[in-house]
């Protein structure tokens, strides 16, 4: 009999990806398409859904062919998604309403302020575990409806459809306006700011603080379970998981026990630690959200630490200050110095994620000299993200009650041997890469494979993960105690640069 | 007499008109200055630039001799750029093989370790990036001794580490030949005894040799009873090879 694989489909934010898995959670081929990001304006960033449906059909069989295998090789598709973006269309065209309106997106930035009034951005993280800040979909559902004439009348008449892309894809996979299945699943639902974190069903008190109607929400499916069968694309076929590329990561690195925690480096960062079937309210300004439900079983919950500007600093290294070619030039040019020579760089682009969550912050270098070469500031560049990540795990640990051990890490930024030292320096813990980098699509196709039987249990996908790389602590403490202490004195000389006057557009 | 490549000419004279631009030039000016049609310009153009010999600047509009240029006899490659490309499927490679694997670049005489995944048993291992490996007497380092032109990075003196270290300068030619012929090299307890190791080199573009992947372990997994490298192994690192050279050549 020939080989069995399952199709991982990562839909990212740069890109849209189709990987390949076997039966022992090895990687057999990649295919990959990009697509455009939209600025129509300042602090406004969009994708083009159809492009990106697009891509979906041209990477899976892409992914396919590259090993010579057949379609029917293929046992079940799992979904892996960026998440909180979010997109209307039309349920009898199936034609998108505008584009998607991404997590980068700031539009909503002055409708959360409004929405927060007096009872402060915390107001619904009783019901949804979120604080209110621009990153969620409600605000911004709430937004396309008010923006778009006679739009909301025809939401209300049952017209149009909401989603996160895994609701697009898989409406899509299963026939679009022909019969498609709109759904969407327990973790990708924890985003919305709609869905209450222990019924897991939308809460009508979040629907009508937000102004959403019911009628254009997708069914809420447990992630790892037997969505639909494609009609579309890979027909016959089984769509067995969707799950938010976070949570699908903390799935990939087999962080099935309460404890047991993931870094995923790329554009931006997150870390989760996963609480098992508790509800963990932070008090420290990390989220609550759903780490993964598989089938009938009860949900499990994790603590995440969201770092926006990681990855991205080196591109921005890159194409905005032009001192590097190619991303991954930024460790040579880094490795030309032997510290950061004082020199901090706090990339708070779009104001400052966890633990902070300060809106009005914007960026600093600090600690410039005549002596700061352009090697210096390659290392504050990278050492950036090794400060964000010791903030987070300060606050998960205090928040846990419990203190990381090791932290397993993923993510292109894993190929940067220069900052996963410094990490293992900073956070004073083990630092392990897996064997397999790819974890959002592994974690994608774990849970779809599950779903199907391709996988018998959890025990059997623990047994996949193996250490392909490992960097051990050696910073003096004394050393370490001063650089976090500058660290946080550049953090404190970010905040209220944006004043209040300046919101009005 | 041979015919001589008339786009290699075209591309020379776009050279020098470009060395003698310090501002740059657009595809029109250069197209004119030669009575070229613009898509002719516009292709060796993008030759030029997918070689590293030509940029843009900001707005996409002009071209100038990249600094790369100015510097040819250098490495063209990032050794971090070469990680980042080679990590997956290096990855894939260990975790096929169940063997330790390395990805590696000749640097003064040396094979400098880029790449490192452990052995995937989870057995205690320590990352060895960054250290060097005697490029005589390992695979890795055959596989990129073997296609070094210049001679320049030629290790000096053949140490010897075991009894089978080929320390022979006219034998290690003979060896290094047979690398050549067959795409792969090999080596069987010449740095540590009862240990083995195969690897392959990663062609860039237009086929220069930038580094080598390979794995090495104990003898009676790496080879089979009759002492002969395992052909199974052998096209695993082969393959691994080229999937590394593709993502090269593609994203150039």
């Amino acid at each position: 009999m020939a080989e069995q694989y399952v199709a991982a489909v990562d839909q990212g934010t740069n890109s849209t990806r189709c990987i390949l898995f076997d039966r022992r959670g090895r990687l057999v081929s990649v295919a990959q398409r990009e697509h455009h990001q939209l600025f129509p304006r300042p602090g406004w960033v969009e994708h083009d859904a159809g492009e990106i449906w697009n891509n979906v059909t041209r990477v899976v069989p892409g992914a396919i062919k590259q090993i010579g295998a057949s379609p029917s090789q293929i046992v079940a598709i799992g979904i892996a998604n960026q998440r909180e973006t979010s997109l209307l269309w039309d349920r009898l065209t199936g034609r998108p309403i505008g584009h998607a309106v991404t997590w980068q997106d700031t539009r909503t930035d002055r409708l959360v302020t409004e929405l927060a009034g007096t009872e402060g951005a915390d107001r619904f993280a009783d019901l949804c575990g979120l604080p209110l800040t621009t990153y969620f979909s409600a605000p911004r559902i709430k937004w396309m409806l008010d923006h778009t004439p006679g739009l909301r009348q025809r939401a209300e008449r049952g017209e149009i459809l909401f989603g996160t892309m895994e609701s697009w894809l898989i409406w899509n996979f299963t026939g679009g306006a022909k019969g498609g299945l709109h759904a969407t699943d327990v973790t990708n639902a924890s985003r919305t700011m709609l869905m209450n974190i222990e019924t897991l069903e939308w809460d009508d008190r979040l629907l009508e603080a937000f102004d959403v109607p019911r009628a254009i929400l997708p069914e809420i499916r447990p992630s790892s379970g037997v969505f639909a069968t494609a009609t579309e694309v890979l027909p016959g076929v089984r769509i067995g998981a969707a799950l938010g590329d976070q949570q699908a990561a903390l799935f990939g690195q087999t962080c099935f026990s309460a404890g047991e925690a993931k870094c995923t480096y790329g554009t931006g960062s997150f870390l989760l630690l996963h609480t098992g079937q508790e509800i963990v309210r932070s008090k420290h300004g990390m989220l609550t959200t759903v780490a993964y439900q598989i089938g009938d079983h009860p949900a499990s919950y994790a603590l995440e630490g969201s770092m926006a500007v990681t990855g991205s600093l080196v591109q921005w290294f890159r194409d905005g200050l032009g001192m590097i070619h190619t991303a991954a030039e930024i460790e040579t040019l880094a490795r030309t110095v032997e510290d950061n020579g004082g020199a901090y760089i706090v990339p708070a682009f779009s104001g400052l994620f966890a633990p902070h969550w300060r809106s009005e912050a914007r960026g600093v270098i600090a600690g410039l000299t005549g002596y700061i070469t352009k090697g210096h500031l390659a290392r504050a560049v990278l050492e950036a993200t090794g400060f964000q990540t010791l903030e987070v795990v300060d606050a998960m640990n205090a928040d846990s009650g419990i203190a990381l051990t090791a932290l397993k890490v993923d993510g292109g930024m894993t190929a940067n041997n220069l900052l996963m030292q410094f990490l293992a320096d900073l956070l004073d813990v083990r630092v392990v890469r897996p064997m397999v980098t790819e974890t959002v699509s592994l974690g994608a196709a774990y849970a779809a494979g599950l779903a199907v039987g391709y996988w018998p249990d959890l025990e059997g996908l623990r047994s996949n993960w193996h250490r392909a790389g490992q960097w051990m602590p050696h910073m003096d403490p004394a050393r370490r105690k001063t650089e976090y202490a500058n660290w946080q004195a550049a953090v404190q000389r970010t905040f209220n640069w944006i004043r209040p006057e300046d919101q009005e557009l | 007499m041979p015919g001589t490549v008339q786009s290699i000419e075209r591309a020379a004279a776009v050279l020098r008109l470009l060395a003698a631009a310090p501002d740059g030039l657009g595809v029109a000016d250069l197209g004119n200055a030669l009575g070229l049609a613009k898509t002719t310009v516009h292709g060796i153009l993008r030759t030029l630039h997918q070689v590293g010999f030509v940029e843009q600047d900001h707005t996409g509009a002009h071209y100038h001799l990249s600094d790369a240029f100015g510097r040819l006899g250098e490495s063209y490659l990032d050794p971090n750029e070469l990680r980042s490309r080679a990590i997956n499927w290096a990855d894939s490679l260990a975790s096929r093989s169940g063997e330790v694997v390395r990805v590696g670049r000749l640097v003064e005489g040396k094979v400098v370790v880029v790449h490192h995944v452990f052995r995937p048993d989870d057995s205690d291992q320590d990352l060895d990036v960054g250290t060097t490996l005697p490029p005589h007497a390992t695979a890795l380092g055959k596989a990129v001794l073997a296609y070094d032109a210049s001679g320049a990075s030629r290790p000096h003196k053949l140490e010897a580490f075991t009894t089978r270290t080929i320390i022979d300068p006219a034998r290690l030619a003979e060896e290094l030949a047979a690398v050549r012929a067959r795409g792969w090299a090999s080596e069987f307890e010449e740095y540590t005894v009862e240990l083995a190791s195969i690897a392959a080199p990663i062609r860039g573009l237009g086929g220069l040799v930038v580094g080598a992947v390979g794995l090495a372990g104990r003898v009676e997994r790496i080879c089979d009873s009759r002492l002969r490298h395992r052909a199974d192994l052998v096209t695993m690192v082969r393959a691994t090879a080229d999937a590394i050279a593709r993502d090269l050549r593609e994203d150039a």
